[in-house]
């Protein structure tokens, strides 16, 4: 038992500092909320040291239901970081209005702590809890704005629709538990390898759990057909809180859906890849497509985000050890893209310090703000892929596994939808760059904001491709972790 | 110079250039680029000066450092540096022509200029697969800027149709470049050219690297992104377009598909040739009825590397070194012929041919610079025109004479396009007071066009500086396609082999 604890402890870490703070706000009120903040971000830190070393391979336990191999920890590192960065920009976006309460710090605490065990998930109950904790504190979140028609309206949605694909998920879950007696992982692949062996093609229990499985897990990854939530949410959640969305919980999700691939149904790949490769492509040629005409800024990157997981998902449907290294690989670079763009987008303010998200607003920005275009420039071309900047190197990489999975034509279908994406990336190089100045954005004195704007320009800029090599070999390992 | 990264140096010169420009007041960022370029051309004329001829095929080679995915691996050969030369010459002339031309955010616009030259060069350089692919497509990126901030009112269409177009032609391109890593599992450029791929994926490989070079250089019927370029970029922004971003093309042919894929080469040589002589003729034709100066050149432009192409696949000595003269040449001409337009546009703000007239009158040094890069580009003896496009013709006549004889009328209407542009603009009689009043050319005009003008001349005089550097490597490539060579419909044996072409320029 205090084995098995041992290799929860980031989250129990994270809990029972949730639990704290919340008791702390609750008396400290709204007033404590910046300091509560600050200790939510070193909640995070220390998480994220405490990750169990990962020398050791599989450790499993609580019986096999959860896990702690390097591919855990490579995902929960992204995800602390991306908590923490998003939770220290919003400290100043709201604390301008106003409005900034003392349960925010907690209800990301509480979304970090699913996301860990979403990744750690060795179980497809363990996979169901994970996945609701972090759901339930993001519906919370997305609706933070309670006075705010249109922040209550995205949180309303995105609980009906995310309700809908919990049922559908655990739906799915009972019918892989009935069909192959068992809800770990390796029971299930066992099982599911075994009926293989006879040379029976699969079950339709099993075909029918699988593909309900992969459903409620798109859902959470905004995989076209089952994006649609994703823009309105993403435009109506606070703009930090859409930062968060776009960041964390893709990139657990995506693992999760990693890790249920190659682990519990592995030895179905051939059935998965075809839904994984339709997912791949509809996502990339609509995330491209339908983002040309969006005049919304959080609305354009909402399809970007669906763009890029359609990417990630090209490296999955390789099913290779190279193609999952290139989906971890490219989380973690679309992470740090992703909240730069949400970290400009935070910046937006009109004369009167009100938030504007409209991209016409963002009008001859290189006039005014130099240095806050030119990072939005670098996280765009970035998006888009274009070499030098670090985008291009992710993308590269699932390009090649699935070149070295044998499928070309995926590979170069996958790239040639990459430049319909590019032009409403630059669509805003053009409006920043190009474009007569709009008035100009309020000034800003939040320091934090502008380190990170800056870190994540650095990181996405050439000397970016320092960590390449470094971040390959942990994405490897890894991702060697699951086979 | 021995142990020192030079092409590094070269390559980080201009990076430093441009963050220092965008800190500094608009003078001084002029100041810095034209300093940082020129400090460029110096260390290219010393890299010249030691190359040793015959030396090595791969000199001042650094690397391979592995970056993980990749390595920073460079290295020249004398068609790299031929082309390195051709950019580092153009660029300072770049500079001088945007002295006055260019009066808003000057800061941002030296600094693109300068990143602009690191990723041109680097395409030269580079002896990794991917680090050729980062530099070729990282050049989109200034290029595009330049064509959108400081453009002409179509501005905006012009440079996302520049920029669309060539990625998606490129990232084509990445797919083969994956494959060919996947199959030889090396990325390293010296491996490449010496690994034989499989004919049945030769093919495919060769197409995917034409969608990209054929839209770089570009070949009917992707060159429509050229003319809407050319006319809508600011004036040193045509030139380094016509000088140097299409030669990446023309070095791609020469470099990668036609070594590494030589049967498919050869039995795609039909395609090269139907596209080229269309374009040819086809250009020619469009050229001559044009009512806008720039679009005039951007379509010879377009005809000129016709010629390239042609060339490139003779599978001939001659045809390859005509290809890689004509390149010179007209990186070159086209560019002198740029600044030309430059000059006058930047004195009546307008590109109409018919708004000119008689300039020779109130213009007397122009109109002799003017008339020298007309005679070049229409290939008069003497000129370096003359020299490539000869050569290619002669290649192109030992592989196929009717392509020869296409070919050749592509002479005859540039002469008429060029002459009649020329008569149009600087003969006659002043139409309008406004043209009559304009003052000459002033010392800073005259440096830039009278470099070009002496290196012209060079070129066209003795040509055998600029082919001697490249003759091993020309020699080493005709061997590697040898086998592959079609064969030749006037039954001339042994064509890839013929004697080395020395006294070019007696002809």
């Amino acid at each position: 038992m205090l084995q098995s604890l041992s290799l929860t402890l980031p989250e129990v870490i994270l809990s029972t500092s949730a639990l704290i703070l919340m008791i702390a706000a609750a008396w400290g009120g709204d007033r404590a909320a910046k300091v509560i903040s600050w200790l939510a971000i070193a909640a995070f830190v220390a998480a994220a040291i405490t990750i169990p070393g990962t020398h050791g391979g599989h450790r499993l336990g609580f019986s096999g239901l959860f896990v702690s191999d390097s591919f855990a920890a490579f995902a929960k590192v992204g995800i602390y970081v991306a908590a923490a960065a998003s939770l220290i920009a919003a400290i100043g976006w709201f604390g301008r209005d106003g409005d900034y309460r003392a349960e925010y710090p907690v209800l990301i605490l509480l979304a970090g702590v699913g996301m860990g065990i979403m990744v750690s998930a060795a179980d497809l109950l363990t996979l169901y809890v994970g996945l609701e904790l972090q759901s339930l504190a993001a519906y919370v979140l997305a609706s933070f704005q309670r006075q705010d028609n249109r922040s209550a309206e995205a949180g309303l949605k995105y609980f009906v629709l995310g309700a809908l694909a919990s049922g559908i998920l655990l739906y799915g879950i009972s019918l892989l538990y009935g069909f192959t007696g068992s809800t770990e992982f390796a029971d299930i692949a066992h099982a599911i390898a075994g009926q293989k062996a006879h040379g029976a093609a699969l079950g339709g229990g099993i075909l029918f759990g699988l593909v309900f499985v992969l459903v409620g897990l798109a859902f959470k990854v905004s995989a076209v057909p089952l994006h649609m939530w994703t823009p309105d949410v993403y435009e109506g959640a606070p703009t930090p809180v859409t930062a968060f969305f776009a960041s964390a919980p893709k990139l657990a999700a995506m693992a999760l859906l990693t890790r249920f691939a190659v682990q519990a149904v592995g030895p179905a790949t051939f059935e998965w890849r075809q839904i994984i490769i339709f997912m791949a492509l509809a996502s990339t040629i609509l995330g491209g497509v339908a983002a040309v005409g969006q005049p919304n800024i959080k609305r354009l990157l909402a399809y970007s985000s669906i763009n890029n997981i359609g990417f990630a998902l090209i490296g999955l449907a390789a099913g290779t050890r190279d193609g999952v290294a290139s989906v971890l690989f490219y989380m973690a670079v679309y992470i740090v893209m992703t909240l730069g763009a949400f970290f400009v987008v935070l910046r937006m303010r009109d004369a009167e310090g009100r938030p504007v998200e409209s991209i016409a607003s963002l009008s001859g920005l290189s006039r005014s703000r130099l240095g806050l275009a030119c990072a939005m420039g670098m996280f765009m071309f970035s998006l888009a892929g274009v070499p030098p900047l670090l985008g291009f190197w992710p993308k590269f990489l699932v390009f090649r596994a699935a070149v070295s999975a044998d499928l070309t034509w995926l590979a170069a279908v996958g790239i040639a939808t990459s430049v319909i994406s590019a032009y409403y990336y630059l669509k805003i190089i053009k409006t920043m760059f190009f474009d007569e100045a709009a008035p100009a954005y309020a000034p800003t004195r939040d320091w934090a904001q502008t380190v990170l704007i800056a870190v994540a320009a650095l990181v996405v800029s050439p000397v970016g491709y320092l960590l390449i090599k470094q971040l390959n070999l942990l994405a490897h390992n890894a991702a060697a972790s699951l086979f | 110079m021995s142990g020192l990264p030079v092409l590094s140096i070269l390559l980080l010169i201009p990076v430093i250039g441009a963050g220092i420009c965008l800190f500094v007041s608009p003078n001084g960022a002029r100041w810095v680029a034209l300093i940082a370029t020129l400090l460029d051309l110096l260390l290219g004329i010393l890299l010249w000066a030691n190359y040793q001829i015959g030396g090595p095929q791969w000199q001042f080679v650094e690397g391979p450092y592995s970056l993980g995915l990749f390595s920073w691996a460079l290295g020249i050969d004398g068609i790299s540096l031929m082309l390195i030369m051709l950019s580092l010459f153009l660029m300072p002339i770049c500079i001088l022509a945007s002295w006055t031309a260019i009066g808003k955010r000057v800061q941002e616009y030296m600094a693109c200029f300068l990143i602009m030259e690191t990723m041109m060069i680097g395409v030269f350089m580079a002896q990794d697969i991917f680090l050729f692919y980062v530099f070729f497509e990282a050049g989109l990126i200034p290029m595009f800027l330049i064509i959108g901030i400081w453009g002409g009112a179509e501005r905006i269409y012009a440079s996302y149709k520049f920029f669309l177009y060539t990625l998606l032609g490129s990232v084509l391109m990445l797919v083969a470049m994956l494959w060919m890593v996947n199959y030889a599992h090396s990325t390293s450029v010296p491996v490449l050219l010496k690994t034989d791929f499989p004919p049945e994926a030769q093919t495919w490989l060769w197409l995917a690297f034409f969608a990209s070079f054929a839209v770089k250089m570009p070949m009917w019927p992707v060159h429509t992104w050229l003319p809407d370029a050319h006319v809508q970029a600011p004036t040193a922004g045509s030139v380094i377009l016509a000088g140097v971003l299409l030669k990446l093309g023309g070095y791609g042919f020469v470099r990668f598909s036609l070594p590494m894929f030589p049967q498919a080469s050869a039995q795609l040589v039909w395609l090269i040739f139907a596209l080229s002589l269309i374009a040819i003729v086809y250009t020619s034709l469009v050229a001559l009825v044009q009512r806008d100066m720039k679009k005039l050149i951007a379509y010879s432009s377009v005809a000129h590397m016709a010629f390239v192409t042609i060339g490139i696949f003779a599978f001939n000595r001659q045809g390859l070194e005509g290809a890689l003269m004509v390149m010179l040449s007209h990186g070159l001409v086209s560019g002198a012929l740029f600044l030309c337009v430059g000059v006058v546009y930047d004195r009546l703000h307008t590109r109409e041919i018919d708004r000119y007239g008689g300039l020779a009158n109130n213009m007397p040094a122009y109109a002799l610079l003017f008339m020298l890069f007309t005679m070049a580009s229409v290939g008069l003896p003497g000129t370096s025109g003359f020299v490539g496009e000869f050569l290619s013709l002669v290649g192109a006549y030992h592989i196929s004479s009717w392509v020869a004889f296409v070919a050749t009328t592509g002479i005859i209407l540039g002469a008429a396009y060029m002459l009649y542009l020329y008569w149009r603009v600087v003969y006659g009689t002043s139409r309008n007071a406004d043209a009559a009043a304009m003052p000459d050319l002033n010392a800073r005009e005259l440096v830039g066009l009278g470099a070009i003008g002496l290196v012209v001349l060079w070129m066209g005089i003795y040509p055998e500086s600029f082919l001697a550097p490249m003759r091993d490597d020309v020699g080493l490539l005709m061997a590697r396609v040898a086998q592959a060579a079609p064969r030749s419909d006037s039954g001339l044996a042994g064509t890839a082999s013929a004697a080395p072409v020395t006294k070019t320029g007696a002809h």
